[in-house]
C-alpha cells in the first residue's frame, strides 16, 4: 500500500522541518529575554525614560516571538514518542532525564515569570518586576542547558551501559550526561548566537526609525546597544565555536573531516573558504584556502593531524560492519561556511554601522536599509549551524549506537506521518506569516504608545499594565 | 519500595495538576460564546486565565518529560500508538496559545472574530481527546509483543472511549465555568453560575454512567473496591460542586469540582494499577509498571531532582496565583490598551 509513503523519510523532513521551525523562534527568545532584561535593568536604576521605552519596544517583539516559540516547543516534547518510537525506547533511560529536568527547572519557571512580567507592571514594585524578567531570560538560559545537553548526548553518548538483557541503553553517570564536553561548549556557542541575532535585530529596528527621522535620542541609544552586543557576543561565538570544533573532533572525527570535504588524512590541513568544482578537492578549479588553518581548529596546532574520510569510513567499517557512514559532504560542507561566514557579515555590518554612525553622524538611506536587511542574518546562521550538526551526524541518530533508520516508529504508516507533516506545515506557515506582519506592525507602530509614557507617568506602573 | 511505582504516582500528580489547571482553561474557552455579549466582556472571560493558561499548559509538558524518563516504554508506546489523536491535540493547543496572544494585536471584528474561534476549538477538542485517550489507555488497546500498537485512530473511537470525551468534556466546561465565577463580577458571573449548574445536571448522570462502566469493567481486579472508593468520591465531589454553585459559594465550588478531577484521575490510575498500558491482543504484551519503567538509577536520580524542583515549583506557581488572585472586571480593561 502507497509504498512512495516511505515513513523514515517523511518522519525525518518532519522532524527537520519543525525543529527547524522552533528554532526560528528560540534564538530571540533567548537572546531578547537576556537584552530586554539589561534594558530594563538600566531603566530601573538609572530611571530615564528612555530604556523603559526601549523595554517596552522590545519586550513587545520578544513576547510575539515567545508565543510561537512556546507552541512549537510542545510539538518537540511528543515528536520523539510519535515519530521515533523506537529511538525512544532505546535512550528513553538516559535522554528523557535532561527532558525531564529541563520541564521541571526551567519551563514552570518560565511559563510562571514571563505570566509576572506581562502582567505584573502595576502589581508589583519595579524591583520585584524587574527581577521577574531576569528570571525568564535565566529560564531560557537553563532551557537551553538541558535540551543542549540532550541533544550532545546523541552526538556523543557518555555516561551510560548497554544492557545486556534488553540491549537498551541505560544511564550510569548524570553528572558525564550533564557535563558532556559537547554540551559544555555548544552552550555557550548556541547563547551568544541568539544574542548576536537579538542584537542585530535591536539595530534593525534602530535603523528604520532613525531613516524616518523618528525619536532619535532613544533610536541612537538602541543602535549602539544592539551593534555593541553583536559584537561581543560575536567574540562568544567565536572562542565557544573554537572549543566546540575541538570537542567535536574528539568525539566525531567524521564530522569535521565532512566539514572540509578532507578525503585524505593530512598534517598541515588547510581550510577552504570557498572552493568550485566539486567540493571532493579532486575537481578542483579555484579555491581560496588558509594553509594550517583545519589542523589549527582541530588539534590548535598548525601542523596537527587531521583525519580524511577515507580513513574514518574504512575504520568504522571494520568497527560497525559495512555501510556508508559519510554523511552528505556537500551539505556539511557549505553549511559549516555559511555558519561562519553569515555570523562574520553581521560583526562586520555593527562594526562598519558604528563606526559610520559616530557622534551622532546620519548616513545614507542605503546603509540604514543594509543594518535593516541584516536582521535575520545570525538567526539564518544559527539554522544552518543545526543543519550541520545535524546532518554531519549522519547516517547515525545517536553516534555509533543507533542509526537513523532504527529509531523510526516501527508501525507508523506513511500516511499518518504524511498527515502530519502537511498539517505542520500549513499551521507553521500561517503562523510565520501573521507573526512577521505583527512583529513588522510592532516595530514601525509600536513607539506611539510612548505618547503616553513620560517621565512623570513611569513612576505609575499602572499606566503600563498589560491586557489580552 | 520500588521507586517505578513512586513515579507511577509523580507522573500522575502531574496529570492530576494538568487537568485541575488546563481543565478550567478549556472550560473558560468553551464558555466564550455562552457568556460573554460583546468583544469587552469576551476580554475579561480570556483575562481571567491570561497570566496562568501557559503556566497550566506547561504540566502537560512537563508530565510528558516524565513520562519519557520515568516510563520510556509507555512514552512510546502511546505516543506512536495515538498518533493521529496527539496530532489533533497538538495543533488544538497551537491555535489556542497563538490566539490569546493574536487576539488583541490586530484591528477589527473580523480579526477578533476568527481567533475566538481558534480559542473555542483549541479548548473543545483536546477536552474531548484527552478523554477519549485515557478511556482507552485503561480499558486496554491492540498491543504487539513488542509493545507497538497495531490499531488505528478508529480503533480508539469505541463507545467506552467516546464516552470518557464526553465526561472530560463535560467536567472541564464545568469547571471553567465555576473558575470563571470565582474570578469575574455582575454578568458574566451570574451566567457562568447558571451555566455551571445546567451543565452539572448534564455532567452527573454521564459521568456516572462511566464511572459505573469503569467499575464493571475492574470487577474481577484484586482491588476494585479502591476504584469504588474513588469513583464514590468523584460522584460526591461533583455534586457537591453543582450544590455549592448554586449557593453562590464560588471558592468552595471550585475547590469542590477540583476535588472532582483529581478524583476522576485517582479511578483512572486505580483501574490501570499494575498496568500501564493493558494491552488487548493478550495480556502478556501489556506494559506494566515494572517492565515499562526506566532504571533504578535514572529513577533515583529523577527523585532527587523532583524532590528538589517540585517544593520550589509549587511554591512559585501559588505566589503567581496569589498575585492575581483579583477579580477581573469590564473596568480593568483599560480602553487604550493596544
Ligand atoms: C550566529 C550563529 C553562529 C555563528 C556565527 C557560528 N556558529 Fe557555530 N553553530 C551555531 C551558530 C553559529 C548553532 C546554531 O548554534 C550550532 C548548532 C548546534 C550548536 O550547538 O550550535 C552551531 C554548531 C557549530 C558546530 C557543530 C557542533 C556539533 O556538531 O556538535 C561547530 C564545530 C561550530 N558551530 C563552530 C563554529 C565556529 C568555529 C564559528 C566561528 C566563528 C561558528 N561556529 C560560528
Ligand atoms: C533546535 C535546534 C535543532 C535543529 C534545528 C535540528 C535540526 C535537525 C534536522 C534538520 C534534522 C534532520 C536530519 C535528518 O533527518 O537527516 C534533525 C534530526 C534529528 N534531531 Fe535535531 N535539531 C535540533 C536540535 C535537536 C535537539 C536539541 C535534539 C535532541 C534533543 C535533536 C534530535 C534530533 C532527532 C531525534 C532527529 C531525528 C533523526 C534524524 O532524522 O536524524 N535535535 N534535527
Ligand atoms: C528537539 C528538541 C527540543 C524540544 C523537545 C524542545 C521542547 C520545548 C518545549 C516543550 C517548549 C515550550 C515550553 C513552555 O511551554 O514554556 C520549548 C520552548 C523553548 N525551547 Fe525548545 N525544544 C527543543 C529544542 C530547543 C533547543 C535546541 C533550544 C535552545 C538551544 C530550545 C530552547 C527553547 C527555549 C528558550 C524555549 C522558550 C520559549 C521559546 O521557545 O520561545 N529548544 N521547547
Amino acid at each position: 500500500m502507497l509504498e512512495w509513503l516511505d515513513p523514515l523519510i517523511l518522519a525525518r523532513w518532519q522532524f527537520g522541518l519543525t525543529t527547524l521551525y522552533h528554532f526560528l523562534f528560540v534564538p530571540l527568545t533567548i537572546g531578547m529575554a537576556f537584552l530586554v532584561a539589561i534594558l530594563q535593568s538600566a531603566w530601573v536604576y538609572t530611571g530615564k525614560v528612555q530604556w523603559l521605552h526601549l523595554t517596552r519596544l522590545f519586550g513587545k517583539i520578544f513576547l510575539i516571538n515567545f508565543a510561537i516559540g512556546v507552541v512549537t516547543g510542545i510539538t518537540q516534547e511528543f515528536q520523539f514518542g510519535m515519530n521515533w518510537s523506537d529511538y525512544s525506547r532505546f535512550v528513553g533511560d538516559v535522554f528523557g532525564a535532561p527532558l525531564a529536568m529541563e520541564g521541571l527547572f526551567a519551563f514552570f519557571l518560565e511559563a510562571t515569570f514571563i505570566g509576572v512580567w506581562i502582567f505584573g507592571w502595576d502589581k508589583l514594585s519595579p524591583k520585584v518586576h524587574l527581577a521577574s524578567i531576569w528570571l525568564t531570560s535565566l529560564s531560557t538560559l537553563l532551557s537551553a542547558y538541558f535540551i543542549l545537553a540532550a541533544n550532545a548526548w546523541m552526538q556523543n553518548p557518555v555516561g551510560y551501559e548497554i544492557n545486556a538483557e534488553t540491549g537498551r541503553a541505560q544511564l550510569n553517570d548524570i553528572a558525564a550526561v550533564l557535563a558532556n564536553p559537547i554540551a559544555l561548549a555548544s552552550f555557550p556557542h548556541t547563547f551568544f548566537a541568539s544574542v548576536m541575532f537579538a542584537g542585530t535585530a535591536i539595530v534593525a529596528v534602530a535603523a528604520y526609525h532613525l531613516s524616518k527621522g523618528q525619536y532619535g535620542d532613544t533610536m541612537r541609544v538602541a543602535l549602539k546597544f544592539g551593534a555593541v552586543a553583536n559584537i561581543a557576543a560575536f567574540a562568544g561565538v567565536a572562542l565557544s565555536g573554537d572549543s566546540l570544533s575541538l570537542a567535536m573532533v574528539e568525539a566525531q572525527p567524521m564530522k569535521m573531516a565532512a566539514a572540509e570535504a578532507l578525503y585524505e588524512t593530512s598534517t598541515n590541513a588547510s581550510f577552504s573558504i570557498f572552493s568550485w568544482g566539486t567540493p571532493d578537492g579532486l575537481n578542483e578549479i579555484f579555491s581560496i584556502r588558509i594553509p594550517g588553518l583545519l589542523s589549527f581548529l582541530s588539534t590548535h596546532t598548525m601542523t596537527g593531524e587531521v583525519e580524511g574520510l577515507n580513513d574514518l569510513q574504512a575504520q568504522y567499517v571494520a568497527q560497525f560492519g559495512a555501510g556508508d557512514y559519510m554523511p552528505i559532504i556537500w551539505l556539511t560542507y557549505w553549511s559549516f561556511r555559511w555558519m561562519i561566514g553569515l555570523g562574520g557579515f553581521a560583526l562586520l555590518v555593527s562594526i562598519v554601522g558604528l563606526w559610520m554612525t559616530r557622534g551622532g553622524r546620519d548616513v545614507k538611506g542605503w546603509a540604514w536599509k543594509v543594518a535593516m536587511w541584516t536582521a535575520p542574518v545570525p538567526m539564518v546562521a544559527s539554522l544552518i549551524g543545526w543543519i550541520f550538526a545535524e546532518m554531519g551526524r549522519q547516517p547515525w541518530l545517536v553516534f555509533g549506537l543507533m542509526k537513523t533508520e532504527d529509531g523510526v516508529s516501527p508501525l507508523v504508516t506513511g500516511l499518518e506521518v504524511l498527515i502530519s507533516l502537511v498539517a505542520f506545515t500549513l499551521v507553521y506557515g500561517a503562523l510565520a506569516v501573521i507573526e512577521f506582519r505583527l512583529i513588522m506592525k510592532a516595530v514601525t507602530t509600536g513607539p506611539e504608545e510612548w505618547a503616553s509614557i513620560t517621565d512623570e507617568t513611569a513612576a505609575q506602573p499602572n499606566s503600563l499594565a498589560t491586557v489580552y | 519500595m520500588d521507586l517505578s511505582y513512586l513515579w507511577f504516582g509523580i507522573v500522575g500528580f502531574f496529570f492530576i495538576g494538568y487537568f485541575i489547571l488546563d481543565g478550567f482553561d478549556f472550560g473558560v474557552g468553551m464558555s466564550l460564546p455562552f457568556v460573554a455579549r460583546n468583544n469587552e466582556e469576551r476580554r475579561v472571560v480570556i483575562n481571567t486565565i491570561g497570566p496562568v493558561w501557559d503556566l497550566n499548559e506547561t504540566w502537560v509538558i512537563v508530565g510528558g518529560a516524565s513520562l519519557f524518563a520515568a516510563f520510556p516504554m509507555w512514552y512510546a508506546t502511546l505516543f506512536s500508538g495515538f498518533y493521529l489523536a496527539l496530532l489533533l491535540i497538538l495543533i488544538s493547543l497551537i491555535l489556542r496559545g497563538v490566539s490569546f496572544e493574536y487576539r488583541h494585536q490586530g484591528k477589527g471584528a473580523k480579526w477578533t472574530g476568527l481567533f475566538d474561534t481558534f480559542i473555542i476549538i483549541g479548548s473543545v477538542v483536546p477536552a474531548l481527546l484527552w478523554g477519549v485517550a485515557f478511556a482507552n489507555i485503561i480499558q486496554g488497546v491492540p498491543i504487539d509483543e513488542n509493545g507497538n500498537f497495531t490499531g488505528s485512530l478508529l480503533t480508539l473511537l469505541n463507545p467506552y472511549g467516546l464516552l470518557g470525551g464526553v465526561v472530560t468534556l463535560a467536567l472541564f466546561f464545568m469547571h471553567g465555568l465555576i473558575y470563571l465565577a470565582l474570578k469575574s463580577e455582575g454578568e458574566i458571573r451570574d451566567r457562568a453560575r447558571s451555566l455551571a449548574v445546567t451543565v452539572g445536571l448534564v455532567a452527573v448522570p454521564v459521568g456516572g454512567g462511566w464511572l459505573l462502566w469503569t467499575v464493571l469493567q475492574h470487577a474481577s481486579v484484586s482491588h476494585v473496591l479502591v476504584i469504588v472508593a474513588f469513583a464514590l468520591l468523584t460522584a460526591l465531589a461533583l455534586v457537591a460542586a453543582i450544590l455549592l454553585t448554586r449557593s453562590g459559594a464560588d471558592g468552595k465550588a471550585f475547590a469542590a469540582m477540583a476535588m472532582t478531577i483529581a478524583f476522576a484521575v485517582l479511578t483512572i490510575l486505580s483501574a490501570l494499577f499494575p498496568n500501564v498500558m493493558p494491552s488487548s491482543t493478550d495480556a502478556a504484551y501489556s506494559l506494566t509498571i515494572e517492565n515499562a519503567s526506566s532504571s533504578t538509577y535514572t529513577l533515583t536520580v529523577m527523585t532527587w531532582v523532583a524532590a528538589f524542583a517540585l517544593p520550589i515549583v509549587l511554591a512559585y506557581q501559588a505566589w503567581t496565583f496569589w498575585i492575581f488572585r483579583k477579580r477581573v472586571t469590564v473596568a480593568s480593561i483599560p480602553v487604550s490598551a493596544h
